[in-house]
């Protein structure tokens, strides 16, 4: 258990290294120089010179991307080339808003697939077990902006329950944090829920074949109650993997729905990075990405080692 | 005696009464008209090969049929107001695990891995109230574990399933289907997936707590040395049908349906015909079964150790001419070890010794037999003969190639005088290919210059050699059974005409009736082609039969080696004696029930 967590964490670090290098070199890579930009088409190369040497572009690489990474980890991100304001507090401010979004949408996605992915299991057989085998294969066909854009057509523009958009922080006042939430999680969470169901099912019927289900029923249980106390415990290990890589696929895919209801999250802070070619919040924003998707990963190998002694044993023996 | 068994079975009230059972799987009928009557503590086997019906049967007693199929018919236990077969759920709940229990045969996918053993026991126990509360239940639950015979039960309780051996795993099953003290316990193969001396010491167990306590017992297995060993009564099943049923005795020594017959023949490894092979299916008729009578079977003995001793003074004579010959394999001071993950920082890594050193030669055209359960390095060996793992020390040759320590290219001429024959007939030939080309695809090595033509005229040769028809050479693997399989794999292995012959367990994925024939194709096959093969086998009888002399392996080290039938007479290292006398044998357990 310790090796596999000493592991796991040199692992992290390593891959974060690699990682911030290799988003270093790609930005660096890519034609376009921040100083030129910042000083406009028609600048005098004096001016350009003068920029690049307040950004510190006219140092050697090695000593630019020391800069930036010493300030990364110790969560200083610099200054932005294009708006000359400090990153750090808008990259937490942001940070924030999306990791609220995303683990909301997760989490209704779990309450959803979970009862239903089992359902479909347990009836695969009859029409009711298909019926949500099927509207679970709908769900991963309709994008999350179309179900965005539709939950706003129906509820805030037709039904007037909640808001088109906009965002307020849930410190802020609880009741109007709801109101705003409440149509963009569902939207994130409409595809998440039915991929994860169909994971669900598929797991769940896999371990209703397994022999100790049959011992179980040989005890005396009842079909749902082997399942329930045997076989979702076995079921989950397949299921959190899943969830895992789809939770860090959710934070950047989050971007769309952030833009359909106007909601300041991390993916939209990139993509207007991108488009005003600020490169130095283009690299941190793509760090603070990595780093939380590496932490995840994280996680979830304590939470297998939690659940299975198998792996635990493996390497605790 | 059957008079005897029928006053009885009058005096004693029944237990189960099964009347015109029958299993269906849509149109398609399983099982058909199985009816018995169970008198308490009775213990009766029902015996059959793969797909005869009777683990499906086992299943309908419980009400435990899987999805789709349906039973019909009666199964009446005494005092259970219901027929089992359409009672409901709900109601039959109440027998499974308390009244009525089971046993499977793999117990490690039959307990829940993510569950301790000691919980999985005190479940039965809770569901049904035979305790107060958690704490007496994990208590009752050591009882049992003790009961069982598990050592340091109340450390064995907090283990996982992966942590235990398969025999251990075996008595928690046993630990949890008695618990509740059933009268009817149903053993469904339960000694199948151990090794022979882990497979005695649970079936004299479960002989052991069944007539302890009076519990009614229904062993099926493919096994007739163990039905002999444990049951009054037999039912042979076949295609569904139960074809013949009576005592053991009757059964065994007077089989009246030629089915039983066949299977009698074909199960007894003792017995040969004129030419030295095994009775199948085929040859059946002339097969004499074992007799019970004293005179008989004191005769049958002696007949049999007049040939064994016969055999003993031939194979030392061979052996003597052997030692004279150029060795095919030479094997000196072979040590195999693997390293385990690192299990701490500080610490290193700790190391498994598959193989301590072994050393032992093969002579041209000998058989010979490698005996070792799991864990004793047997696999590691013959990996390591085919160039497929690499020693840690030591020296191998094969055909005068050197293999420890040969690079990839140097041993196509190692692979093209040495082939294997593995144990999965399934999951050794790829699906996705015709039947020629996987007998064929030995011979595309670069140096084989042969055209489309020359190598299918060898493949039809060596599919007729196999004994399969020439058209099978356009089929694919899955529409052939486990044995045909066994053939094809036996045709791609000897189409490069190899001098060595490995073959790893071929029989043991086999049916009975198939695994005689299988064994007297390969016995014929090394005649004929002058092949040297080398068995591995964990069944002492199959090698008793093939082969001349015996390896006996045991964590790594050969622990005895010497002709076969002086090994299996005259055991010398405890080990081999604890291993000859495990090993069931379907003529001594016949006699040991008549004395």
């Amino acid at each position: 258990m310790l090796i596999r967590t000493f592991v796991n964490l040199a692992r992290f670090v390593v891959s974060f290294v690699v990682a911030s290098v290799l988003v270093f070199i790609v930005m660096r890579a890519v034609p376009g120089d921040p100083a030129q930009i910042a000083a406009g088409e028609n600048a005098t190369p004096e001016l350009v010179e003068q920029m690049r040497r307040e950004f510190g572009t006219d140092r050697p690489l090695i000593v630019q991307y020391w800069d930036w990474f010493s300030g990364l980890v110790t969560g200083n991100f610099g200054t932005s080339y294009v708006t000359r304001t400090e990153l750090t507090g808008q990259i937490v401010d942001r940070v924030q808003v999306s990791l609220i979004l995303v683990a909301l949408a997760i989490i209704v996605a779990l309450i959803v697939a979970i009862p239903a992915g089992t359902f479909a299991a347990v009836r695969h057989r009859d029409a009711s077990g298909a019926v949500v085998s099927a509207l679970s294969q709908l769900g991963i066909a309709i994008p999350g902006f179309l179900l965005g854009v539709l939950l706003v057509a129906v509820f805030s523009l037709r039904l007037g329950w909640f808001p088109s958009n906009g965002w307020v922080p849930p410190a802020e006042g609880v009741g109007a944090f709801l109101s705003r939430v409440t149509l963009p999680v569902m939207a994130l969470a409409g595809v998440q829920a039915a991929i994860l169901t169909r994971y669900v099912r598929s797991a769940v019927l896999e371990v209703m074949g397994e022999d100790y289900l049959r011992t179980a029923r040989a005890k005396g249980l009842s079909p749902l109650q082997a399942l329930l106390k045997h076989g979702l415990r076995n079921a989950a290990i397949p299921v959190i993997t899943v969830t895992s890589v789809q939770l860090a696929a959710l934070i950047i895919g989050a971007v769309v729905i952030e833009r359909v209801f106007v909601i300041p999250g991390l993916g939209s802070f990139l993509l207007d990075s991108v488009g005003n070619r600020d490169m130095i919040a283009v690299q941190s924003v793509v760090m603070v990405l990595v780093g939380i998707t590496l932490l995840i990963n994280l996680l979830v190998d304590v939470l297998y080692t939690v659940l299975d002694p198998r792996i635990r044993q493996r390497t605790n023996a | 005696m059957s008079s005897a068994h029928d006053d009885r079975a009058a005096a004693a009230p029944s237990l189960l009464s099964v009347r015109s059972l029958g299993v269906g799987l849509g149109e398609v009928e399983l099982v058909r008209g199985v009816s018995f009557e169970m008198a308490k503590g009775e213990r009766i086997g029902l015996i059959g090969e793969s797909g005869s019906g009777k683990s499906v049967t086992s299943l309908a007693l419980m009400g435990l049929l899987p999805d789709g199929l349906r039973a019909s018919g009666e199964v009446r236990l005494n005092g259970f107001g219901h027929n089992i077969v359409d009672a409901p759920d709900r109601a039959v709940r109440g027998l499974r695990g308390d009244r009525v229990s089971m046993v499977f045969q793999e117990p490690l996918t039959a307990l829940n891995p993510l569950m301790r053993v000691g919980a999985q026991v005190a479940e039965v126990i809770r569901i049904h109230g035979k305790a107060a509360g958690r704490a007496q239940a994990a208590q009752k639950a050591v009882q049992m574990l003790d009961a069982v015979k598990l050592p340091d039960p109340a450390e064995a309780a907090k283990a996982y399933p992966h942590q235990l051996s398969g025999g251990q795993r075996q008595r928690v099953m046993l630990a949890m289907a008695l618990a509740n003290n059933p009268e009817l316990l149903i053993c469904d193969e339960p000694t199948t997936a151990l090794d022979v001396t882990v497979q005695r010491q649970v079936l004299d167990l479960v002989g052991e707590s069944v007539k302890e306590r009076g519990t009614g017992l229904l062993f099926i297995t493919h096994d007739l040395a163990v039905v002999a060993n444990t049951c009054e009564r037999v039912m042979v099943m076949h295609q569904g049908l139960v074809v013949e049923s009576g005592t053991t005795e009757e059964v065994f020594t007077r089989p009246t349906h030629a089915y039983t017959r066949a299977l009698l023949a074909a199960s007894d490894l003792e017995a040969t015909d004129e030419n030295g092979r095994l009775f199948t299916v085929v040859s059946a008729r002339d097969y004499t079964p074992p007799a019970s009578d004293e005179e008989h079977a004191k005769a049958q003995m002696v007949r049999l150790a007049e040939r064994s001793a016969d055999r003993l003074a031939l194979e030392e004579t061979e052996s003597l001419a052997a030692a004279h010959e150029e060795q095919v394999i030479e094997v000196k001071e072979l040590r195999r070890t693997y390293t385990r993950g690192r299990t701490s920082l500080f610490s290193l890594p700790g190391t498994v010794d598959a193989l301590k050193g072994i050393s032992f030669s093969v002579a041209p055209g000998e058989r010979l037999g490698i005996v070792g359960e799991s864990g004793s390095g047997k696999t590691t060996l013959l990996r390591i003969l085919a160039g497929l793992d690499r020693p840690s020390s030591g020296s191998v040759t094969v055909a005068g190639n050197q293999v420890a320590g040969a690079r990839e290219s140097e041993l196509r001429e190692l692979r093209q005088q040495l082939q294997i024959v593995f144990q999965d007939p399934m999951g050794s030939l790829d699906p996705r290919m015709r039947v020629l080309d996987i007998i064929t695809e030995p011979l595309l090595v670069p140096g084989q210059a042969l055209n489309a033509a020359q190598r299918r005229g060898l493949a039809e040769k060596m599919v007729e050699a196999v004994g399969l028809p020439v058209s099978a050479l356009e089929r694919f693997p899955h529409q052939f059974s486990g044995g045909q399989r066994q053939r094809i794999s036996i045709a791609r292995a000897l189409i490069c005409r190899p001098q060595v012959l490995v073959a790893d367990e071929p029989v043991s994925a086999l049916d009975v009736s198939v695994r005689a024939q299988v064994l007297n194709l390969l016995a014929d096959l090394v005649d004929d082609y002058a092949l040297t093969l080398v068995f591995v086998s964990h069944d002492l009888a199959v090698v008793r039969h093939l082969c001349d002399r015996v390896i006996v392996m045991h964590a790594g080290s050969i622990v005895e080696e010497g002709p076969t039938e002086q090994i299996y007479t005259a055991p010398q290292h405890p080990y081999t004696q604890q291993l000859v006398a495990s090993s069931m044998n379907l003529r001594e357990e016949i006699l040991a029930r008549h004395a």
